[in-house]
């Protein structure tokens, strides 16, 4: 391991002091929390921080639902969020999300706030042997660019970074509507999940919205129709323990079979948690019959850019998204 | 690096011991504790031979700072079985010839068992998604899955009986 300090905080305030910046593979100072991310960074020396402050014991664990929806705070792990029978009942897309993720002994460790801040599995971002990787090193090129790019993004990419966002639970949550709690030193303030994650631009080392010293304290989800009949449906290599190629997350408000409003996010496709308005739009007043599904979920690709081996993700969204509707129409 | 002491609970001991902020938990219990039970598969939480509960819970001790387990109770390997008396799990697997080289097998018993305690009567698709994060590259996996079916049923009886 790249060898570092850590600081265990007496209180959040000391966290905040402390400047530590999440999301930014840049940092010097940066938070652990459950450290099933970070940890694997640091053994494989990806990220090189000078000194991390743990975030355990510092944030709520607790998961509420009142009349505004549901608060998960930062620090539930991801087992508890996928067992809670709230989740469960009147949000089935994040349990679904959450146990299609990882394995049960990293669901135990891992935390809501460090799975939205978890890095891409982009092969070269993760290995040092390439130099040349602009998210882990700024400035130093990108190996995937004319390179194997199965596990990359094809929406929302640039010329400097095409690394598709890893986590399932993000792309379940951005079809929801969530706000992002964030605390910090000068207070709170709250911010639109769609808006927490950076398109990569020409800084694909800055991530998030995040400022130095800031946490991240739980996650609002609004209660809808549209979330308690939702579904998260993940196309992959093998049938568990394995990231996405293609993921499509949907709630849907339906009356008489036809589709009053629907949300649509999709995953392993876009460079962040994805949200396909267009195809929403199209859905919106559409029957629950194939053709019209197919046609809206056509419209997803728009914009998308293919390179060499991740072609097959522009007819696979289409159908992931087809079929994740079908699922979700046909329960009860 | 200034090191740590860090006071724990292990197999129902107080232990306490000195470590780097940059050592995994699966290497305080493997070198400097020798507790060699939970093996390194990968390092990276993919394999699960590490696997050890932590306040009750099942984790990957490779991802788990050792500094991370202050004040904090873990169970391994090394405690499943009684004096002599091998846990029902160890002897299923035993029985069943669930194990060639033995690396997964630590992980496998101790992630089967924290499964049989929270669903005593799994189905084989259950046992098959519990068991995800431990990989084995000798057995093919059929044997553990009836072995850790069979210890459940054992179990069951016993509990009844008792
Ligand atoms: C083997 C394996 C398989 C996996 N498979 C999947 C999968 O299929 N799908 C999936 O979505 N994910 C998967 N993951 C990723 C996993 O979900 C993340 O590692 C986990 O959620 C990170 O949470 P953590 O608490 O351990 O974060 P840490 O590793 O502690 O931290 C990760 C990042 O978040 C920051 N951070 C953490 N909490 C906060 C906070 N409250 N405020 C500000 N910053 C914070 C840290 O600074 C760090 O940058 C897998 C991981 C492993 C190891
Ligand atoms: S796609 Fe992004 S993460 Fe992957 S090598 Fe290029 S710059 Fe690095
Ligand atoms: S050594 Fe921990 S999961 Fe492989
Ligand atoms: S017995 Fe060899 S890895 Fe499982």
């Amino acid at each position: 391991m790249h060898p570092f300090s850590l600081e265990r905080p007496r209180d959040l305030a000391g966290a905040f002091a402390s400047g530590a910046q999440a999301g930014r593979n840049d940092a010097p100072i940066e938070f652990i929390a459950g450290g099933t991310d970070m940890v694997q960074l640091l053994q494989e020396h990806v990220r090189r921080p000078d000194r991390l402050v743990s975030l355990s014991g510092l944030l709520d664990a607790t998961i509420e639902l009142s009349p505004e929806g549901l608060r998960i705070g930062a620090a539930a792990t991801m087992a508890d969020t996928a067992a809670h029978p709230a989740v469960l009942e009147g949000f089935p897309v994040i349990a679904e999300a959450l146990l299609a993720s990882a394995s049960p002994q990293v669901r135990n460790q891992a935390t809501i706030g460090g799975n939205l801040l978890q890095r891409t599995r982009c092969p070269y971002f993760r290995d040092v042997g390439y130099a040349a990787c602009n998210k882990r090193a700024p400035g130093s090129g990108c190996s995937a660019l004319g390179g194997e790019t199965r596990w990359n993004a094809v929406l929302g990419t640039s010329q400097s970074c095409i690394a598709a966002h890893a986590s399932d639970l993000a792309v379940a949550l951005v079809a929801l509507d969530p706000v992002v709690e964030l605390r910090s030193a000068s207070g709170q303030r709250t911010v639109p999940l769609a808006e927490f994650h950076r398109l990569p631009g020409e800084t694909p080392h800055i991530e998030t919205v995040l400022e130095p010293g800031e946490v991240v304290a739980g996650i609002l989800v609004p209660a809808s129709p549209i979330a308690r009949r939702s579904h998260y449906l993940k196309v992959r290599d093998r049938a568990s323990f394995e990231f996405a190629l293609v993921s499509a997350a949907v709630g849907l408000d339906l009356e008489d079979g036809i589709i009053r409003d629907a949300h649509v996010a999709l995953g392993g496709v876009g460079t962040k948690p994805w949200r396909v308005p267009e195809v929403e739009a199209a859905l919106s007043g559409a029957a629950l019959e194939e053709a019209a599904l197919r046609q809206a979920a056509a419209l997803a690709t728009q914009g998308a850019e293919p390179r060499g081996g991740n072609a097959f993700k522009i007819e696979l969204m289409q159908r992931a998204i087809v079929r994740a509707i079908q699922t979700a129409g046909a329960r009860a | 690096m200034a090191a740590r002491h860090v006071r724990t609970t292990i197999n129902g001991d107080a232990v306490e011991f000195v470590c780097e902020a940059d050592e995994a938990l699966l290497d305080v219990l493997r070198d400097r504790l020798a507790l060699t039970g939970a093996k390194e598969g990968c390092g990276t939480g993919d394999c699960g031979a590490c696997s050890v509960m932590l306040d009750d819970r099942l984790v990957c001790s490779c991802l788990v700072l050792g500094v991370e387990a202050e004040g904090r109770k873990i169970e391994t390997i090394e405690g499943m079985a009684r004096g002599g008396e091998l846990h029902p799990l160890q002897r299923k697997f035993l029985e069943h010839a669930a194990l060639q080289c033995g690396i997964c097998t630590p992980g496998f018993l101790v992630a089967a068992r924290a499964l049989l305690e929270r669903n005593p009567d799994p189905t084989e698709t259950e046992v098959r998604f519990w068991l995800a994060g431990n990989l084995c590259r000798c057995t093919g996996y059929d044997k553990i899955v009836r072995a850790v079916m069979d210890a459940a049923a054992e179990l069951r009886e016993g509990r009844h009986a008792a």
